[in-house]
């Protein structure tokens, strides 16, 4: 696959089945859009993929070769041939939920997609209220859409963690929330209490703007004024909330 | 840091963020450690994200982010050196120096490290202050080191 090829249109095999998609795809995003379901936590078609969740496993077949692969970050190429769901897919992802579970035991949408797999337990050791996989979507959201760039791994191996740097408040977090809406286990928390905005897990706090028609607090004034200045409008625009304006 | 060294540092890189690494490891140089003013400071000069540069900062283990001391003792704790006496080592630079490994001395004078293994299994067991190796190391030898150590 040649950068001269990138962005042509191509046909490749899923199932057996012959389908037309784009070269340089993500291959999970063109099987979604073709309609066949793939598990996945760690993949959102607005960032770049990262293939940390390995839950998007498939099984590409390139000529006599034949390989289990995360499909969001593998691109589409001419003449591949997927299976989904084969025995070998099944087995590792029922592992791999297993190892989820034990990294997010209480997390919903982990239990709820060990269930559908038939895992119940986790033989692996649980652990106790973190309830992060280390997926890392909430940063590419922050560093792509937000373009905030206020949190990131640090460390590596055992030790590796998501936080703001020196595990302490970061100006440049707009408090926008964006982390927690898209964090597959739910585990940053946001709080808008008595006029303040906290994201817990990032240890952020920002004072909620009143909305100056119906006195509502609705978004961190830090928020909306880093807006207006990226859109380039007077900071007034965002005076009143969205049901007001 | 000075000034002055500060902004020699960052001319020397073209203050290029591809150099990042490389600034870092001369900051590292000049401080033993990687203080958290220099880093916040390299961010802003070069108009890099602080989680980008804190990231690298802790990935590496080569970097500290804690002050660490004038001399660094780095005790190897391989397979080889290991069984040939490397734990009794540490404690007697820890007992020395009251610290544990990993920590500095209050007057940071010196660090305690651990390492598993620098390749030099034939002159384990094997100490090294300050880049400079001492291999086949028994606790006479090690007494010398530290008298050097405390010396200055």
């Amino acid at each position: 696959m040649s950068e001269l090829e990138m962005g042509k249109p191509t046909s490749f095999r899923v199932n057996g089945h012959e389908h037309q998609g784009v070269v340089g795809e993500s291959l999970l995003l063109a099987l979604r859009r073709l309609g066949y379901e793939v598990p996945s936590l760690c993949y959102h078609e607005a960032v770049s993929p990262y293939g940390a969740c390995r839950l998007c496993l498939v099984e590409v077949g390139k000529g006599k070769r034949r390989k289990l692969t995360t499909s969001c970050n593998f691109p589409v190429q001419p003449g591949i041939e997927v299976f989904l769901d084969t025995d070998k897919v099944v087995a590792q992802r029922k592992v791999i939920l297993q190892l989820l579970l034990a990294q997010a035991p209480e997390a919903a949408r982990v239990k709820e997609l060990a269930a559908e797999y038939g895992v119940s337990d986790t033989p692996f050791e649980k652990k106790q209220g973190n309830a992060c996989i280390l997926c890392g979507l909430c940063a590419r959201v922050c560093r792509e859409i937000v373009r905030a760039d206020a949190i990131a791994f640090s460390s590596r191996g055992t030790t590796k963690e998501m936080d703001t740097p020196y595990r302490e408040a970061n100006e440049a977090c707009i408090g926008c929330g964006a982390c927690v809406f898209v964090c597959p286990t739910d585990c940053i928390g946001l709080k808008d209490e008595n006029g303040i905005r906290e994201i817990v897990r990032w240890h952020r706090k920002l004072p909620l703007k009143k909305c100056a028609a119906c006195g509502r607090p609705f978004a961190p004034t830090f928020q909306l004024n880093a807006f207006a200045a990226q859109i380039g409008v007077e900071r007034t625009h965002f005076d009143k909330c969205p049901d007001c304006r | 840091m000075e000034d002055a060294k500060f902004k020699a540092i960052l001319e020397r890189h073209g203050r290029d963020p591809a150099n990042l690494l490389a600034m870092l490891q001369d900051i590292q140089k000049e401080e033993n450690y990687l203080p958290r003013e220099d880093l916040v400071r390299l961010a802003k000069e070069l108009a890099v994200p602080i989680t980008r540069i804190y990231g690298l900062a802790t990935f590496f283990k080569a970097f500290s982010l804690k002050p660490r001391g004038k001399h660094i003792c780095t005790v190897c704790m391989g397979t080889a050196c290991h069984v040939r006496g490397a734990p009794r080592l540490v404690e007697q630079v820890e007992r020395e120096f009251s610290l544990k490994a990993g920590e500095t001395t209050p007057d940071r004078k010196l660090t305690l490290e651990t390492v598993n293994c620098v390749g030099a299994c034939a002159l384990g067991p094997l100490v090294i202050l300050d880049g400079e190796y001492h291999g086949n190391m028994n606790a006479a030898k090690l007494d010398k080191v530290i008298t050097e150590v405390k010396k200055g």
